[in-house]
């Protein structure tokens, strides 16, 4: 059974002027498929206005999809009924850190949603500590959130959305308001929820660099999935991604500009050692 | 300009006072209120000073750090003194041009300042010893029976923490966009009242803007997050009555008592 299931969906924002009239439609989503399974670490490209963000929205029903059907986790997003348990076991993460965040102490922030969704005091705490603990945050449990630094808010948000116990966390570009070493943070502590906790990531973005480590990857465009595979081969199609003016990591490309000079390297490479290793055989 | 604003200072110390339940604090605030108001003569103030300074000597907030707070009514007390001394009708003790005083005009005027300045020190005690969440939780908690009126109890103190945790970052917000204005020759220093407040507007407008985004994002994380109100929702930190909250409710019963008694004893 995957996780996330879209057959042909659709999604129209539909503006109206003052007197309700429709003056314009606007397909943000045009027919997407997309399959995810349990446990997996999903990249979705795509540069502004893709869609990208359009989707992620559907996945924890902050929109409906106008035609088409969506499964999270086994259950229709269109049945209402579904709502609090889709929103429970598809957390998310925003892309403002300042925006997310609550309550003005950490651990009452990490503490919000466990509270919404009814789970008992003691239980709150001991939730509270183990997802500030797993992205690393626990010593800053007592902090004002207004002290921190980009990174830690996005892992306090992301301690946030663990607490729930969700079994798939998407992250809508949640690192592009980042520096440097805020995304590598973050991007770490994400990976490691992966890997240990088993949970699903959706890591919705447009730098290249932060979808290498990804087991899949969706590049979105006009509304569509144009391509899907793995990081590999899609970094392989350098000139396919320079026509959706995606930009491609720059071991990708010199390697890419070296084998269309005639060395003998092969496509796809992704890191500096990789490269390294093809250079030197 | 924006650094003086004081309301909802904490003043972090290890006190009795500190860990009192924010909802016996806010009971005895309100009892605290009512009984200054209750009191007629010397015996009755001697008793409200009493316990008042009982009060913040047991909170360790350092009496120094709680009158700098009075400087900021000083105007107001200056102003109730006056009209109490000159309008209040009675035996004449001076007389010059069109100003009378009175011996009940002195004696009124005294009463009235004491009594504000009391009120300020009693409720900036309140304020500098619980935290801005404790008195949230504290007033959801207490005012709870208003839900059965149709008065949403809940959403206004989650308005009220949310503000709260935003005061800082729209100050930092301020800051920004009156630089960038100045950067491009915004003028926020001189002209008249009306000239200044008209120069405003280029600092109001960015930051309302930014402020009604805010609160969608906000909206959209808190939905996101399962926020549904405060129908079936635990609390992290639920408050809870300990022991020294009790004998707290009673020094405060007792004390009301003793203001009655003296006001209708001593004469």
């Amino acid at each position: 059974m995957n996780f996330i299931e879209a057959r042909k969906l659709v999604h129209e924002y539909i503006h109206r002027d003052d007197e309700g009239n429709v003056e314009s439609v606007q397909r943000a989503l045009d027919g997407v498929d997309v399959d995810i399974r349990p446990g997996e670490f999903v990249a979705v490209l795509g540069h502004n206005g893709s869609g990208k963000s359009t989707f992620a929205k559907h996945l924890n029903v902050l929109l409906s999809p106008t035609e088409g059907t969506l499964w999270v986790d086994g259950k229709d997003v269109s049945d209402e009924g579904n709502l609090w348990d889709i929103r429970k076991n598809a957390g998310m993460v925003f892309q403002n850190p300042d925006n997310q965040i609550i309550a003005s102490v950490v651990e009452e922030d990490v503490g919000f949603g466990p509270e919404n969704i009814g789970v008992p005091t003691d239980e709150i705490w001991k939730r509270v500590d183990q997802s500030l603990r797993s992205v690393g945050m626990l010593e800053y449990r007592e902090h004002s959130p207004n002290r921190l630094s980009g990174g830690q808010k996005q892992r306090v948000a992301i301690a946030g959305v663990m607490a729930m116990e969700p079994k798939c966390i998407i992250l809508d570009e949640a690192t592009a308001m980042l520096d440097p070493n805020g995304r590598r943070e973050v991007l770490s502590a994400v990976q490691e929820l992966n890997e240990k906790k088993g949970v699903t990531i959706i890591w919705i973005t447009h730098y290249m660099e932060e979808v290498i480590k990804a087991d899949r990857v969706y590049v979105m465009d006009e509304g569509k999935v144009v391509m899907e595979g793995t990081p590999r081969e899609i970094f392989s199609q350098v000139e396919r991604l320079k026509e959706l003016r995606l930009d491609v990591p720059q071991i990708t490309l010199l390697a890419h500009e070296l084998r269309q000079e005639g060395l003998d390297i092969p496509e796809g490479i992704l890191t500096r050692q990789e490269l390294v290793n093809a250079l030197c055989r | 300009m924006l650094r003086d604003i004081t309301i909802g200072q904490y003043y972090p110390a290890d006190s009795v006072i500190h860990k009192l339940d924010p909802r016996v604090k806010l009971f005895a605030t309100l009892l605290y209120v009512v009984s200054l108001f209750l009191f007629k003569n010397w015996a009755g103030f001697l008793l409200a000073a009493l316990f008042l300074f009982g009060f913040i000597w047991l909170s360790r907030v350092p009496v120094s750090y709680m009158v700098k707070g009075l400087r900021t009514i000083v105007v107001i007390l200056v102003i109730t003194a006056l009209f109490n001394l000159f309008l209040t009708p009675g035996e004449t003790l001076v007389e010059f041009w069109i100003f009378r005083i009175t011996r009940e005009g002195i004696v009124s005027a005294v009463t009235m300042a004491v009594r504000l300045i009391f009120l300020i020190l009693g409720t900036s005690v309140v304020t500098l010893t619980t935290t801005p969440n404790q008195l949230t939780d504290g007033l959801e908690k207490s005012l709870g029976p208003l839900n059965k009126i149709r008065i949403p109890v809940h959403e206004i103190a989650m308005m009220m923490s949310i503000a709260l945790r935003f005061v800082p970052i729209l100050v930092e917000e301020t800051n920004k966009i009156m630089k960038a204005q100045i950067a491009r020759g915004a003028d926020f220093e001189s002209g008249n009242i009306i000239k200044k407040a008209k120069n405003m507007i280029p600092l109001l407008v960015p930051l309302f803007i930014s402020a009604f985004r805010r609160a969608t994002d906000l909206a959209m994380a808190m939905e996101a997050r399962c926020y549904h109100g405060g129908e079936g929702r635990t609390k992290m930190k639920p408050l809870k009555y300990k022991k020294r909250d009790g004998v707290a409710y009673l020094v405060v019963l007792v004390y009301l008592a003793g203001i009655i008694l003296v006001r209708v004893l001593v004469k």
